[in-house]
């Protein structure tokens, strides 16, 4: 099986953890990664500006790429690629008048139409390998690690682009039982990380951030999975600012989704790039035996 | 570039020898518009040439007329096409009925560095030039490319942190500043891509090694027996040699090639 694959900048740079373990694990399923050529970044964040039809120019952009190599679909791994380049799409694909807008200012491009399926990893997973065939090649089972599924704000909003009904995890449940991890559903799966809100102040990000992960540790959780850069940022790259500050007791650490894939299908621990999470998150994996041996 | 002479109309058209256009005989005329004013140009200028014709005399915007420069950029429209065209004025032939604007310099903020301080990673060039984020991917600067780069590509690879892709891509940039003229996110494309340049040139690109022996080499003085004669020889046997010299034939595969002489390797 082979995909068509778009990053995102982060991926390339703070992020780099997210994609290495994705692409390494895909390559035990058998899965085959091509990234688009020429790929431009996302956007980041949708533009809700209705009439400021220039912001959907760089996602559209990415689509044609996935459409001029023939792809069908084009998979991402990124909460905040999923969501932007989904939701251009649909409105490429709906609104007519606003796709001869886009279509006649891309003149140097061909035509798009929404023919293209943005599809999130987990959605991938869950219905072109399946959890079965996941079960089968775990090497390592994650057995004993209590682990939150966190989706944040953009894998579920709006209805019509989430990867599932708002309220529900199911997809990163069923993927977290299939690698052997004890799932641990806390209330605050869905409440939103601070954003950038981190950018305009530290403090309201910092006390939302810390509901999220107070809650998960309240639940039961020994660690967060999640698939958006911004929302590791918040819980985890900042986490021990927030115990140093004391509102958060202990540390919950945060993954990538795809880490705990990685780890779980045997692949070596250098390759999913943990030097780039919060430093506990490591040395929680190795006690938990959860680490293919050297 | 100054005004226009106005002697110059349509209906005396001048021969012009040396530097200045040379009209080859029966040549037709074509009308162009330079800064909105009609002139009668040879149809076979280039659009500097046409102008200089016209009597425009260029003081800036010219430099080394082969098209490598930069100083000359141009934008130009067709009569009665919205469409916008760019080119090197150097480069580019007049056609009939071009509205011609000259770009020779436009004001693209350039950040100040010390190469040697800021580093190699991304991060200093983000730093930079914050600007890089606000691309919004509408590919107005690579449609205005007189060079054929792909400049969105090379923004797109600097956001992805990845200098040695936005060194490659934007390696035949000339500095002529149209990309930025376009630029949605009033970028100075070319000039982070010449950061990046040095950047990668400075701390990613590995070191020539074989340059550094051979610069060893020489200030060891292996060479200076082998120049001291070639100095004391007299012409004749000085031409002698050049005629007998061994020469790599041109089409040899590298490396496996060896001259007779081995004396001066
Ligand atoms: S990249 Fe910009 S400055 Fe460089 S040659 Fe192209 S248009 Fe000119
Ligand atoms: S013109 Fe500016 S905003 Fe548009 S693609 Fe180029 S760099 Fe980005
Ligand atoms: S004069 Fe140098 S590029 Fe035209």
């Amino acid at each position: 099986m082979k995909i068509s694959y778009y990053p995102g900048c982060t991926l390339k740079t703070k992020a780099a953890n997210l994609e290495a373990a994705a692409v390494a694990s895909l390559a035990v399923l058998g899965v085959e990664v091509e990234e688009i050529d020429r790929w431009n970044c996302c956007g980041a964040v949708f533009s809700l500006t209705a009439d400021d039809l220039i912001h959907q120019v760089g996602p559209v952009r990415n689509l044609v790429r996935a459409k001029e190599k023939g792809a069908d679909q084009l998979v991402t791994l990124c909460s905040m690629c999923y969501n932007t380049l989904a939701r251009a799409n649909r409105i490429v694909r709906d609104d007519t008048v606003k796709r001869d807008t886009i279509n006649r200012f891309m003149d140097d491009e061909i035509d798009y139409a929404g023919e293209v399926e943005v599809v999130h990893m987990l959605t991938f997973l869950a219905r072109e390998v399946g959890w079965q065939k996941i079960r089968e090649a775990v090497k390592v089972p994650l057995t004993g690690l209590r682990v939150s599924p966190y989706y944040g704000c953009t894998l579920q909003r709006p209805a019509d682009v989430g990867i599932e009904p708002f309220g529900s995890f199911s997809l990163m449940t069923g993927l977290l039982e299939a690698l052997g991890a004890t799932v641990v559903p806390f209330a605050a799966a869905d409440t939103c990380c601070g954003s950038y809100q981190v950018l305009n102040g530290e403090g309201g990000a910092k006390s939302t951030a810390a509901v999220i992960i107070n809650d998960a540790a309240q639940a039961g959780a020994e660690a967060l999975a999640t698939s958006c850069p911004l929302c590791e940022y918040n819980l985890g790259k900042r986490q021990e600012q927030l115990i140093t500050s004391g509102q958060v007791e202990a540390p919950v650490p945060t993954f990538y989704f795809t880490q705990l894939l990685a780890v779980a299908l045997g692949v070596a621990p250098e390759s999913c790039l943990f030097d780039l999470n919060d430093a506990a998150s490591l040395a929680l994996l190795k006690n938990k035996n959860c680490l293919v041996a050297a | 570039m100054c005004d226009a002479d106005n002697t110059t109309t349509k209906k005396t058209i001048r021969v012009a020898t040396g530097d200045r256009a040379i009209l080859p005989e029966g040549a037709k005329t074509i009308p162009v518009y330079i800064m909105g004013k009609k002139y009668e140009v040879p149809e076979t200028l280039t659009i500097m040439k046409a102008m200089e014709y016209a009597g425009f005399k260029f003081l800036r915007g010219a430099g080394c007329r082969g098209g490598i420069c930069g100083a000359c950029p141009t934008v130009y429209r067709m009569a009665g096409d919205y469409k916008l065209h760019f080119g090197l004025a150097c480069q580019t032939v007049v056609e009939a009925d071009m509205y011609l604007a000259q770009i020779p310099f436009f004001p693209a903020n350039r950040a100040e560095y010390n190469i040697e301080e800021i580093g190699g990673a991304a991060e200093a060039i983000h730093a930079l030039y914050p600007e890089l984020f606000r691309c919004v991917a509408c590919n107005l600067c690579t449609k205005a490319c007189p060079m054929d780069v792909d400049v969105l590509g090379y923004i797109s690879a600097l956001k992805q942190g990845n200098i040695k892709k936005a060194a490659e891509l934007s390696f035949d940039c000339i500095q002529c500043g149209l990309c930025a003229s376009r630029c949605m996110g009033e970028i100075p494309q070319y000039h982070i891509a010449q950061l990046a340049r040095r950047v990668y040139g400075r701390y990613i690109q590995p070191r020539a090694e074989h340059l550094q022996k051979r610069v060893g080499e020489i200030e060891s003085g292996k060479y200076d027996a082998m120049l001291q004669e070639l100095s004391a020889m007299s012409k004749e046997d000085l031409e002698k040699c050049y005629v007998e010299r061994e020469r790599e034939p041109d089409l040899a595969p590298p490396g496996t090639w060896q001259p007779k002489e081995t004396r001066y390797l």
